[in-house]
């Protein structure tokens, strides 16, 4: 399989990258000087496509690729691969669902705490040594507070779980109200913010889901609301975001993802009750290269023409 | 017209309510004032002019009841200052710093504080340990700083679920902290000074063997003579070099020299601490390093556990005084 040219957009994961150079022909498109360039030398040759949440394969890349049969993501969210145009040309898609499942809803765990708790704000205390001088303040409980996720899928039901040992009441908004779960159901995003505490933002990014935590929404979770996004950025309305943290009318944000990645919104640096990650949700050595097999499989398993392991399209 | 003084109250209703000794006010009479105990005549040592010594012999010699907070040592010399002395109610998790043997020996009650901040501390237990494994602070600062670029990528955390997590003290915290981490997937163990029935956590007789099977330590039990650097260097170099120690129960039962001396030789992976040997100092290594989460003893500091405190605090002198049971007594000493 070593003449089979796949494309890798960006950079990833140092393992991933090896594993595929020793497999394939690995085309690292950061590496060109003129992209379109690169693009267009190559064209005839590139069967496959492995992207992540950064990017992936839109149109205008899948019609320049003529010879393309699969598009391997490494990542759960396929926002950035156009499914319609893939389903068009018979092109295959995987991405790396339940692997990551437990980091992703770890991770939402632990940003709760980390907004409730104030605990970077804490720790920034006492490394510039305040704590010599009095007491942090105090701060808010997080057991038994209503946690209301708004996807109630894989990735939202782990969040359940494990907001449950904290005896923390779950509700949730879905699609469609889920028949076998004794979780609260709310119809709407709205009344599902009206009704918790912490908002937690775990469905995948699409046409309706986009701007799903808007103003009105921010508004009704309130002053003493949390909202935690291990979506999608543009799940949530940033500018809103920005000015409804600022004048107090959201209590407090845990975000591990943003509309424009790599850029994050500066007049959110200087808020005690923010926490910042950059797009770690899925980031331990153990699930990346859970994550970096499942690609390697799915492309081995095409190449041989045996049943793809976790195909979408 | 009667005027407040350093007794509390009103100079006409003190003969009418049940006098309780305050050596100086625990936090959470700093945070709620004093009103929760209303029902009482609070003799506050500390707005005296006074000494202390002459304080409680004018003040205190028919006192029954004392509410004290953490940080203040009741020694024996104490003591022999409040001879009528049968309660001692703390608002503090911990009783290192009660003389417990003296107290048994005069037959002096001790209510603790229950469970009422257990699940806070558990809390906080686990905010560490999943900030820590996943490097939430450390990534908090690169993203404020600006370092955040899709080309350089931000270290890699490590996973939680099927971490084998070591409890150091199943009490009514380490119990908390077990039953939030068996849902992330963990797989619980323990060391107490006992093992417990119809617990199903496998049990460790000492943690030097819980350490060489465990990813994580966490710190739950109090700090006694003989848990007093029970964390030591080989309890660390047993844990590993991908080894996790979060402690919520005293600075004083980990050898913080050696902790930071493995942290900084790499024979640990991180810790995650609320508590420290000479607070507020802490180590000045500790305050440059990525792989630690450090918190300033405030694993009760929510609201919550305080206002519950003041209701807890409130009844078990009500409880006293009207001959019932105590809320929280501390038994076996």
């Amino acid at each position: 399989m070593e003449s089979i040219c796949v494309l890798m957009p960006i950079p990833m994961n140092s393992y991933l990258e090896q594993e595929l150079q020793k497999r394939f022909n690995l085309l690292k498109l950061w590496t060109a000087p003129q992209k379109p360039q690169f693009i267009k030398e190559h064209a005839d040759s590139i069967r496959a496509v492995v992207g992540n949440s950064a990017a992936g394969a839109d149109a205008e890349l899948i019609e320049a690729l003529p010879r393309l049969e699969i598009v391997s993501s490494f990542s759960v969210g396929v926002d950035k691969i156009n499914l319609a145009k893939c389903r068009e040309k018979g092109i295959r898609v995987t991405n790396t669902p339940d692997v990551l499942t437990e980091d992703v809803a770890d991770l939402a765990i632990g940003l709760m705490l980390a907004v409730l708790r104030r605990l970077c704000e804490s720790d920034r205390y006492v490394r510039s040594g305040k704590w010599k001088r009095g007491d942090y303040k105090l701060t808010t409980k997080f057991s038994g507070k209503t946690v209301g996720i708004i996807g109630l899928g894989r990735i939202g039901m782990a969040v359940a779980k494990r907001a449950e040992a904290f005896n923390c009441p779950i509700c949730y908004y879905s699609r469609t109200e889920k028949s076998d779960t004794k979780y609260k159901y709310y119809p709407s995003v709205v009344e599902l913010a009206s009704n918790c505490q912490i908002l937690v933002v775990a469905c995948p990014l699409t046409e309706e889901t986009r701007h799903i935590v808007n103003r009105e929404v921010m508004n009704a979770l309130g002053p003493k609301g949390v909202l935690i996004n291990i979506g999608r950025g543009p799940h949530v309305d940033e500018p809103e975001l920005v000015s409804a943290l600022i004048e107090g009318r959201l209590g407090g944000a845990g975000l591990d993802v943003y509309e424009h990645e790599p850029e994050v919104p500066e007049e959110l640096f200087g808020l005690e009750n923010v926490v910042l990650l950059p797009h770690v949700g899925s980031a331990t050595v153990e699930t990346r290269k859970e994550m970096a097999d499942l690609v390697l499989g799915n492309l081995e398993a095409h190449f041989s023409n045996k049943p793809l392991l976790t195909p979408l399209v | 017209m009667a005027t407040p003084n350093h007794l509390g109250n009103h100079d006409h209703r003190s003969k009418e309510l049940p006098q309780v000794l305050v050596l100086e006010p625990p936090p959470i009479m700093k945070f709620y004032g004093d009103q929760f105990l209303n029902d009482f005549q609070l003799l506050k040592a500390w707005e005296s002019p006074l000494p202390l010594d002459q304080f409680l012999s004018i003040h205190a010699q028919s006192v029954k009841a004392l509410l004290t907070p953490g940080r203040y040592p009741l020694t024996r010399n104490i003591l022999q200052l409040i001879p009528s002395l049968q309660l001692v109610v703390t608002t503090s998790a911990g009783l290192n710093h009660i003389d417990l043997p003296e107290f048994q020996r005069r037959g002096i009650a001790i209510a603790s504080a229950g469970d009422v901040y257990s699940e806070d501390v558990a809390d906080m237990a686990v905010g560490l340990l999943i900030n820590v494994l996943r490097k939430i602070s450390a990534a908090d600062r690169y993203v404020r700083k600006g370092l955040w670029d899709t080309k350089a990528e931000f270290p890699l955390g490590s996973k939680l679920c099927s971490k084998r997590v070591g409890i150091v003290g199943l009490g009514s915290i380490g119990q908390e902290v077990a039953k939030r981490l068996q849902a992330f997937g963990c797989r619980v163990m323990y060391t107490s000074r006992n093992k417990k029935p119809f617990v199903s956590y496998p049990y460790y007789s000492n943690v030097l063997e819980l350490a060489a099977d465990s990813d994580v330590l966490i710190i739950c039990c109090g700090l006694t003579e003989q848990t007093r650097h029970m964390i030591n260097k080989d309890v660390m170099l047993a844990l590993g070099k991908e080894g996790v120690v979060i402690n919520i129960g005293r600075g004083a039962i980990i050898d913080e020299k050696e902790l930071v001396q493995c942290l900084v030789q790499r024979e640990l992976a991180g810790a995650g601490l609320d508590v420290f040997e000479n607070e507020p100092h802490v180590p000045r290594e500790l305050l440059a390093m990525d792989n630690v989460v450090l918190s300033p003893h405030r694993a009760v500091h929510t609201p919550e556990s305080l206002t519950a405190m003041c209701e807890h605090v409130k009844g078990n002198l009500e409880a006293f005084f009207s001959n019932k049971p105590l809320l929280s007594p501390v038994m076996n000493i």
